[in-house]
């Protein structure tokens, strides 16, 4: 299980100070250094980085919910992205979702009810090539099916 | 140190990796390479040679091929390198086990060797460079593809690197340099197709001392791959063209924009970065020259429009990335306020090939308006996906059979989609188009960033033009109404189409938003909404009358779509 303890005030800014190495720190740089950290910007990281980049909280929301990337709420276990791009919508991403959904029993993007896995649809992982695609936690796997996807979230 | 010291250092490395004392097992990885499974195989190897240290196993690009992947490549003490594709973990047990015992390859699993200078090929295996798609390709800025390890400096240098910077530096000034790429012909490879070297003028002119040079990677396009794999294969190559740019332009700063989650290209122009500056080929007063310049990754989130020039710049100021007003323009006021230039990855890439060696052998590769090579990128429904530079010029059709290897599947290809979400399909007529800016846009076909999705004769066409919108509508970034307001309407009339309840004038509907989207939005993404729907409709009209005639063949009882309902707020 992953740790979903809601970060302390401190770990936070631990994740703003220790982002790679950039000329400029910016709202967009320490949300994504957190991101990175806890897979999603609990609510008082908001207020951490308005605070350290001299910006507003409204700024920072601005952001934050303007990228589709971030999330509020901590995500399940693993994140499972599956890509409906067009590349991968003439290989037949439709059919997949539609299985996927019914294999984890849920019929939209989100958590399952178990709360182990996230479901999200991806406009483009970057594998057109060996496409249809997902990525389980961005490692990517290709020629996507049902019966693979469930093979690799098998022991999630 | 000087220049030449390090080439004698990186040569030292490069030869004993090439030494008859070294078995050299490469494995092609990349997004590409990571989605077919070559991470398991290079960790396979790993474990396998852990008790001999005379092989050596490297991670590098995967020359684009992605058909063959994973794709190892094993240089025995012979020199000679084979290629193996397609090779599972059992298979490649059996390739190594073999090749321990006998020190010859199983040629079963070969798909081509490359022999060095004065070496007998080995018989009955193909010489790579003469094998279908391999013999049809033109290497300029992937000549390293597969060759080096992207993430070591040596191996760039030892084959030619960074020898255009320090001709540049020693025997260019800033105003030779940018002649040079402005008498090559090059032009923008991110779809604008602008001529570099006057693009760089306007930023030479300018004499601020603080000036941007910015490298887009964002890639957005689905279809779309030949950016990251340039990081994925040859960062340093990206940053000697950046690097040559701030000194033809005077810039003092390079960015490397990529969107946040793409690991390898993140990671491997990180290491270049820092690689460079060890060797101050980056920093204060490179080699010696008076030239400074400072390159660092920005990261974006997930946005599409992130992609658009003056977009990018706010997502760079942590800004949310929507376009700005222009004028000013960048080469006055980008970047911090500062003057800016935005350049494509591939369009950078080239620039070391044309300082080294002059922008005239460059003219001469190529067509007439359009010099040099396209870097294409298939997938889809074709034989042989991957990514592959070709010399401007050649055909579609035959991009697509010789390189191809025509449809994957029992159809026959029924259309292209080229040029993005926001561009358009290509129907089988125009097939024999070449591959050329300015040849391509009077079919009213767009290159593009190389993209190009293959589709065979059972897609459906007002599904696909229904993915495209869906694609523009989620990733529209809300500042102009049109296009916020417009992809959304589009959306919902074909929604409506596909699900076989079609309104008598929904394509005049339609039409009229795309207008407005054309006129009221800021940047292309609404500008070009309209696209892939007036290029369908050119191609394909039968089949939109087919659906408007609510006898849309893939209505299953009014299913929806499946999209995602994350929007912006």
């Amino acid at each position: 299980m992953r740790n979903n303890k809601k970060p302390t005030n401190n770990e936070i800014m631990n994740a703003i100070e220790n982002q790679p190495k950039i000329s400029k720190k910016t709202v967009l740089s320490c949300l994504l250094a957190i991101s990175n950290e806890f897979h999603f910007i609990p609510k008082n990281a908001v207020e951490i980085v308005a605070k350290y980049t001299g910006k507003t909280t409204n700024d920072v929301w601005g952001v934050a919910s303007f990228y589709t990337n971030f999330r509020f709420t901590p995500p399940g276990d693993a994140t499972l992205d599956i890509c409906w791009g067009p590349s991968c919508h003439i290989l037949g991403s439709q059919k997949i979702l539609k299985d996927v959904h019914g294999l984890l029993g849920i019929n939209q993007e989100g958590e399952t009810k178990d709360g182990k896995i996230t479901l999200r649809y991806s406009t483009c992982l970057g594998a057109c090539s060996q496409g249809p695609v997902f990525a389980i936690d961005h490692k990517l796997y290709g020629k996507a099916s049902v019966e693979k996807i469930k093979e690799k979230i098998s022991d999630i | 140190m000087d220049f030449n010291q390090l080439k004698n250092i990186s040569s030292e490395e490069w030869d004993n990796l090439n030494s008859e004392n070294t078995i050299w097992i490469r494995v092609g990885y990349g997004a590409s390479g990571q989605a077919a499974g070559a991470e398991e195989i290079f960790n396979l190897l790993k474990d396998l040679s852990s008790d001999n240290e005379n092989i050596i196993i490297s991670l590098v690009g995967s020359m684009g091929l992605s058909y063959a992947e994973p794709l190892i490549d094993i240089k025995s003490n012979d020199g000679i390198r084979v290629f193996y594709n397609n090779v599972t973990p059992d298979i490649t047990k059996e390739i190594y086990n073999y090749l321990i015992q006998k020190n010859i390859p199983l040629s079963k699993y070969v798909l081509g060797q490359i022999v060095p200078n004065g070496r007998n090929p080995i018989d009955g295996i193909p010489e790579l460079d003469k094998i279908e798609p391999l013999k049809y390709t033109k290497q300029i800025a992937t000549k390293n593809f597969g060759n080096i390890s992207p993430t070591n400096i040596n191996h760039y240098i030892a084959n030619g690197g960074y020898e255009g910077l320090n001709t540049a530096l020693t025997t260019l000034d800033p105003d030779k340099t940018l002649n040079q790429v402005k008498d090559s012909g090059l032009r923008g490879r991110g779809g604008a197709a602008f001529s570099t070297g006057i693009k760089w003028s306007f930023l030479a002119g300018n004499n601020s001392n603080i000036k941007y040079i910015l490298c887009n990677c964002e890639e957005g396009d689905p279809g779309a791959f030949n950016d990251k794999g340039i990081l994925e294969n040859d960062p340093h190559m990206l940053l000697e063209g950046l690097i040559l740019a701030g000194y033809a332009t005077g810039a003092s700063n390079g960015h490397i924009f990529i969107r946040d989650g793409h690991e390898i290209p993140i990671e491997n122009s990180r290491k270049a970065i820092q690689q460079a500056y060890d060797l101050n080929l980056l920093g204060e007063n490179i080699l010696g020259t008076g030239f400074s310049y400072d390159v660092e990754v920005s990261l974006t989130g997930d946005s599409y429009v992130a992609g658009e020039e003056t977009a990018l710049m706010e997502a760079i100021e942590g800004k949310r990335s929507m376009p700005r007003f222009k004028p000013p323009f960048p080469a006055a006021y980008g970047l911090w306020g500062k003057p800016s230039n935005i350049n494509n990855v591939k369009t950078l890439s080239y620039v070391p090939y044309i300082i080294k060696e002059g922008s005239d052998k460059y003219k001469s590769i190529g067509s007439e308006s359009s010099s040099g090579t396209a870097i294409v990128c298939l997938s889809g429904h074709i034989k042989r996906p991957g990514m592959y530079e070709i010399e401007m010029g050649m055909t579609i059709k035959n991009l697509l059979n010789n390189i191809g290897g025509g449809s994957s599947t029992n159809n026959d290809i029924k259309l292209l989609q080229t040029g993005g979400p926001l561009g358009g399909v290509l129907g089988k007529e125009d097939f024999d188009v070449k591959i050329d800016f300015d040849e391509m846009s009077k079919v009213g076909a767009i290159l593009g960033s190389g993209g190009i999705i293959v589709a065979d004769s059972t897609t459906d066409v007002v599904d696909l033009i229904r993915t495209l919108v869906a694609f523009n509508q989620f990733e529209s970034c809300g500042k102009c109404f049109p296009c916020r307001l417009g992809n959304t309407h589009m959306l919902d009339i074909l929604n409506r189409i596909c699900n076989s309840r079609p309104n008598e004038n929904d394509m005049d509907v339609i039409k009229k938003i795309g207008n407005s989207m054309k006129t009221g939005s800021l940047c292309g993404h609404g500008q070009l909404g309209y696209s892939p729907i007036a290029s369908a409709i050119k191609y394909f009209k039968d089949e939109f009358d087919l659906a408007l005639s609510a006898n849309h063949p893939v209505d299953s009882n009014d299913e929806e779509m499946i999209l995602p309902t994350r929007t912006r707020p």
